[in-house]
């Protein structure tokens, strides 16, 4: 097994306030847009992305929800895995607003996938965008494209990236793991 | 922690670990937020048919678990005794079968004999759920009825529950028993002496004959309804004095001296066992029970439904 690291904390530090500027560059100072984490692991760099768009726009009230999509998954009795729901917490209304989801990892696209019909289900927004840290390029088994994208990385099926979260810092590293 | 049931069936709570519980109740507070929402169905069980199969009358459990099937957008087949072959003298195996052999995954079954769910899950290769059975189990009520206690008061680890009714005949007092146990909560069972079955505290519940001493007791009290259509003979003089002695009405609630949670699985003979404005009372979570009863049934159906695999089936 190897491992390597392609990007340490202050990197992603870099990286989450280039996409915020983005994200500002298109949205402006965001009071018809929503970001929204998906459940698990995207919510707490959802939530990184709202203090740095926040501090950018001047916008301390940008609305922010987490989004579970477990029960809209395709590999629900498929592979014998055990899917485990987590909570939601959208208190705001979606309809006609533009929506950035994000995520940590983009692979199969799968659970974005399931997302977008889980979102579709609190309401029609008037856009949804994709925002992922790490974009695994090459597996991609659905037409699923991000938006603003951290790194992308070339990688095989049997390798791992992992997203990191240090206690005592505020951006993630990214690993990948080759068995 | 656990994340997938120890049990294939859900047949009675005694099968069930307490850990299976709370992932249970976690599971349900999820399918609760989805409920509550705009559109309330996920499309989770959208490849499996489930057959309601009601050999006694039913209102509430039935629709519950309907309700439960759609919203997570399952086949549902109602299937009911009156209206069926079972009334031209076929056996419970040989009608499951054929239900079965038109591809259905999952069997919720009522039957008014005890164990009958156990029966069909041994005899067949279909997923049972006991919707109750005779004077035997009636888990999801037991489950819902514990999530509600949960939901209203924080925890139910040390809460002291009491069940007034009638013990003897009821699979909702017997399910709770277990079920409460399980959970760490102290219970009571107060009733007419003859309707207490004998030896009952070989179960760990306390028997307490005086309603307002057991109240006093009690955090929450589960005030059940006498079944007459299970009683063969006359187990206390009359209605009326049983009201008198077991019934609680308003002016016993507030006489107390504390705020005791009220709750009662239905359906209710108002007057009887509960009065009207006691039933409808602030201190009532009676319709929290039958909304909560919607989220445990979706979170059953899911778990059990996650024990099987649509590949292996095919």
């Amino acid at each position: 097994m190897s491992k390597r690291r392609i990007l340490d904390s202050q990197l992603t530090g870099i990286i989450l306030k280039r996409i915020a500027l983005e994200i500002t560059e298109n949205h402006g100072d965001m009071t018809n847009s929503a970001i929204i984490g998906l459940q698990p692991r995207g919510i707490r760099l959802a939530s990184q992305l709202k203090e740095v768009v926040s501090e950018i726009t001047g916008n301390k009230n940008i609305l922010y929800g987490e989004l579970d999509s477990t029960f809209y998954r395709d590999d629900f009795r498929k592979d014998n895995k055990i899917l485990v729901p987590n909570s939601i917490q959208i208190d705001f209304l979606i309809e006609n607003k533009t929506i950035i989801i994000v995520d940590d990892v983009l692979y199969t696209g799968r659970s974005v996938r399931s997302a977008l019909n889980a979102l579709g289900d609190f309401g029609r927004p008037r856009k949804i965008e994709l925002m992922t840290l790490v974009d695994r390029t090459f597996n991609r088994e659905l037409p699923i494209k991000p938006d603003y994208v951290g790194e992308e990385v070339d990688t095989r099926a049997n390798d791992r990236v992992e997203v990191l979260w240090n206690e005592n810092q505020t951006t993630p590293e990214v690993w990948i793991i080759t068995e | 922690m656990n994340e997938s049931l120890s049990v294939n069936h859900l047949l009675g709570i005694k099968d069930l670990t307490p850990t299976d519980i709370d992932l249970i109740f976690k599971t349900a507070d999820n399918f609760k937020t989805v409920i509550n929402r705009p559109i309330k169905r996920v499309p989770t069980l959208r490849d499996i048919t489930i057959a309601n199969v009601f050999f006694e009358n039913s209102t509430r459990t039935r629709v519950s678990f309907e309700i439960a099937e759609k919203r997570l957008s399952a086949d549902v087949i109602n299937f009911s005794s009156a209206s069926s072959s079972v009334s031209k003298g076929e056996s419970l195996i040989d009608t499951v079968n054929n239900i079965l052999a038109m591809k259905v995954d999952m069997v919720v079954m009522r039957h008014p004999a005890p164990g009958a769910c156990i029966f069909l899950a041994k005899n067949t290769k279909t997923q049972v759920i006991n919707a109750g059975d005779g004077t035997h189990e009636h888990p999801t009520q037991a489950l819902l009825d514990a999530y509600s206690i949960r939901e209203k008061t924080g925890s139910i680890a040390g809460k002291r529950v009491l069940i007034v009714g009638d013990i003897m005949h009821s699979r909702v007092a017997i399910s709770n028993i277990f079920c409460l146990n399980k959970l760490g909560a102290e219970v009571m069972v107060c009733g007419p002496a003859t309707l207490i079955p004998k030896h009952i505290e070989h179960l760990g519940v306390k028997v307490e004959y005086d309603l307002k001493k057991a109240l006093q007791w009690c955090d929450v009290a589960n005030m059940l309804r006498i079944q007459l259509e299970r009683q063969d003979i006359k187990y206390f003089p009359s209605i009326r004095e049983y009201t008198m002695q077991y019934g609680l009405n308003k002016r016993l609630l507030e006489s107390i001296g504390k705020e005791i949670v009220v709750m009662h699985p239905g359906p209710i003979n108002r007057g009887v066992e509960i009065t009207s404005d006691v039933a409808d009372h602030a201190q009532s979570i009676i319709l929290d029970q039958v909304e909560n009863g919607v989220a445990i049934r979706m979170a059953i159906l899911y778990l059990l439904a996650m024990k099987t695999n649509a590949n292996s089936i095919v």
